[in-house]
């Protein structure tokens, strides 16, 4: 670590300072939490950004009787939580979203369920916000009933502004929200000049179906079940970031066990769906060797995962306090085995991959990413790691298993979908030896330790690594050990908006493949 | 060229049916299936997926059926890109209020007869979500249902049952 990168917190104070901002120091957990007044919302982003932090995070919540928002800063491991508040009569600030494009659709989405209002916002359309609920309407304040008051069929929104494009030849290509393909709905607005892409919008929002509201009065075994269905290819990661999150809250800490299981977990996933859209990836483009061998390879997989931890997709295997099941030395075994076969098999498959030149031909150069615009829009995962982004949170915010292990942050700088692909093949690899490190040396210990009711109005982040990319979760309990506020970023939330840019200047047939390359989670990202 | 080939003849047919010729159960119940379709359409079975809000978690198996293992196409069900050339909608997720026209349009657009097949817990009853400012609940909230398929998501195998089960 540099010393730059240790000191960034230090310099921010001194710059916050210097500019007569009044800062209140606390701390959350082991993070730094700083209070500013919300004049100075966005001056204080802007002093961020001249540090080079990321923008993490950034969420709302009404709590003790006025509105706090909240920005999550880091550079590499040293994370920083800003917080400011306004009262319920005025709910008036600037907006971080002319310093930082990844907090534009992250303020919308505080606009759209807050009603808080960001001043110099550059786009104040609503996100979220389709027609189950009305304009002035916001389902996440506590006064709003979770079963809202729909109308008996939600009408379309066809009162979205698009951008629009004019000229000779351009014409306008509508997709969605029901798309061809089996998966997940949304909208995309194309304008394109011949095949060329000329600008592409996202209308997301389709699939939200309230999770931070039902959230609310939960259990933390009830959280951590719905946490799990956020996005269903993330289960392990999302239950995980979610049960750190309300574990911190707790004060409980997991035995060196659990934290263990929940690793493999996490690694099993990892190459579950890495195998799953290389295949994908490769059938985008109509190589379909590759979609028969890795879905294969991907089915063998999930039903190693049923009988290891009874579930294919390792749903509801994470429980607040640590795991639901464990694995026998026979099964330590069987998988150590699984693991060795997997690798023979990558070593037959992927050079058919490498050598493939009409492979070449439709991956290379295609959906370029720069290291600028990565670095710009906060890119995470794989996304970002193809685009220089030196990102890892298995690394940069460790804990049990992660901090005991090592293993290497794949990282190029290429940025196109090739490279995109060739980072998740070389994780593939990476998350075998985090496995058989972790079969190696497993702890003895309990599954699980007994919970604990949280003081009223604890908070927690939970920062989990999951194969998608970093999974941020911010909880808060009340005074009866249910939660008051959940809101779980996922990797997509950042990602998706450089779709928009990957794809410019592009043939509008290798959308597909550029989509698949980023495959961000819609509903992950509508909640 | 050849490392593919190799491969390929290497990794041989992995499709059930060879593997475990007799017991099988997904080789009998596929049988069956096929039986049923063919009494009704011919041969062949035409299924519109949707996701009218699902976590994804269903289409990650819905996808698995044309995996190598299960390769439903065998047995003539096959997945078609629009409503107007399906026989069967085959629906996840709890139906969030903003895909609810959506999926009014899309069971409109599919001609008679049809069938629909709510596939997951979400798409049964409202699973995790429930009913909600944002979530109409069960499927059969909002288009008819002939055939719930149990499951957070159900299995493979649990979705070719649940094909056979609309047949009868
Ligand atoms: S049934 Fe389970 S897997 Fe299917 S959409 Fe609902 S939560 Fe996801």
């Amino acid at each position: 670590m540099s010393h730059r990168e240790s000191n960034w917190r230090a310099e921010f104070l001194a710059e916050l300072k210097k500019q007569h901002i009044q800062v209140e120091v606390s701390a959350l957990a082991t993070m730094p939490l700083w209070q500013i007044p919300a004049k100075h919302w966005r001056s204080a982003a802007e002093l961020a950004q001249g540090l080079s932090a990321r923008w993490v995070s950034g969420w709302a919540e009404q709590h003790s009787g006025q509105y706090e928002l909240n920005t999550l800063f880091a550079v590499r491991g040293d994370f920083l939580l800003l917080r400011t508040s306004v009262p319920e009569s005025n709910t008036e600030l600037p907006s971080q979203a002319t310093v930082y494009p990844a907090a534009n659709r992250s303020e919308r989405h505080a606009q759209d369920m807050f009603g808080i209002h960001f001043l110099d916002h550059p786009d104040n359309r609503p996100w979220l916000r389709h027609k189950a609920w009305k304009k002035h309407q916001y389902p996440l304040r506590k006064d709003f009933p979770l079963s809202g008051d729909p109308e008996p069929v939600t009408a379309p929104d066809m009162d979205y502004q698009f951008v629009k494009g004019r000229g000779a030849g351009v014409y306008e290509i509508p997709v969605g929200p029901v798309h061809a393909g089996i998966i997940e709905p949304g909208h995309f607005r194309f304008q394109a000049v011949g095949e060329t892409v000329l600008n592409l919008e996202e209308r997301l929002g389709y699939v939200h179906k309230g999770i931070e509201k039902t959230a609310e009065g939960r259990t933390p075994e009830q959280l951590a079940r719905l946490a799990g269905r956020i996005s269903g290819d993330s289960t392990v990661a999302h239950s995980w970031a979610a049960c750190r999150a309300m574990e911190q809250a707790a004060g409980i800490a997991i035995s060196p066990h659990a934290a263990f299981i929940r690793g493999i977990l996490n690694e099993r996933e990892r190459i579950a769906n890495h195998m799953g859209d290389i295949g994908a990836i490769c059938n985008d483009v109509g190589f379909a060797f590759a979609q028969m061998q890795f879905t294969r390879l991907r089915e063998l997989w999930l039903r190693s995962n049923r009988q290891f931890f009874a579930h294919r997709l390792l749903m509801d295997c994470i429980v607040p306090g640590g795991v639901s099941c464990s694995l026998t030395d026979e099964a330590r075994a069987t998988m150590r085995q699984e693991l060795k076969a997997l690798r023979k098999e990558l070593d037959e498959i992927l050079p058919a991959l490498d050598l493939n030149s009409s492979l070449e031909d439709r991956l290379l150069t295609a959906g370029w990413l720069s290291e600028k615009t990565a670095a710009a829009f906060s890119a995470v995962g794989y996304v970002g790691r193809a685009s220089g982004q030196d990102l890892d949170a298995r690394r940069d915010a460790p804990c049990l298993p992660y901090e005991r292990l090592n293993f290497e942050v794949i990282v190029e700088s290429q940025g196109d979908v090739a490279s995109r692909l060739w980072v998740r093949v070389r994780e593939i690899f990476a998350s075998i030896k985090l496995l058989r490190q972790m079969l190696e040396q497993l702890p003895a210990g309990v599954i699980q330790t007994p919970w604990q009711t949280p003081a009223a109005d604890s908070e927690g982040i939970g920062i989990i690594e999951g194969w998608r990319g970093e999974i941020v979760t911010f909880v808060r309990f009340d005074d009866n050990n249910q939660i008051a506020r959940f809101y779980p970023r996922d990797p997509s939330v950042v990602n998706w908006p450089l779709l928009e840019k990957i794809v410019l200047n592009n043939s509008v047939p290798d959308f597909p493949v550029c989509n698949k390359s980023l495959n961000g989670s819609y509903s992950g990202h509508d909640l | 060229m050849l490392r593919l080939f190799v491969k390929t003849l290497k990794t041989g047919v992995v499709t059930e049916r060879f593997r475990k010729p007799k017991q099988s159960e997904l080789e009998q119940l596929g049988i069956e299936v096929k039986r049923h379709i063919d009494k009704y359409f011919s041969g062949s079975l035409a299924i519109r997926e949707v996701d009218a809000g699902s976590c994804n978690g269903c289409e990650l198996e819905i996808h698995a059926l044309n995996n190598p293992f299960y390769d439903v196409e065998r047995f003539g069900i096959h997945f078609v890109a629009s409503p107007r050339h399906a026989d069967v909608l085959l629906v996840t997720g709890p139906v969030s209020r903003h895909m609810q026209t959506a999926l009014l349009r899309t069971y409109e657009a599919t001609p008679n007869p049809k069938w629909v097949i709510a596939a997951g817990d979400c798409a049964a009853c409202g699973g995790e979500f429930g009913v909600s400012y944002a979530s109409c609940g069960a499927v059969a909230n909002v288009i008819p249902v002939d055939v719930v398929i149990p499951g957070c998501p159900p299995s493979p195998e649990m979705l070719i049952k649940g094909l056979l089960g609309m047949m009868r």
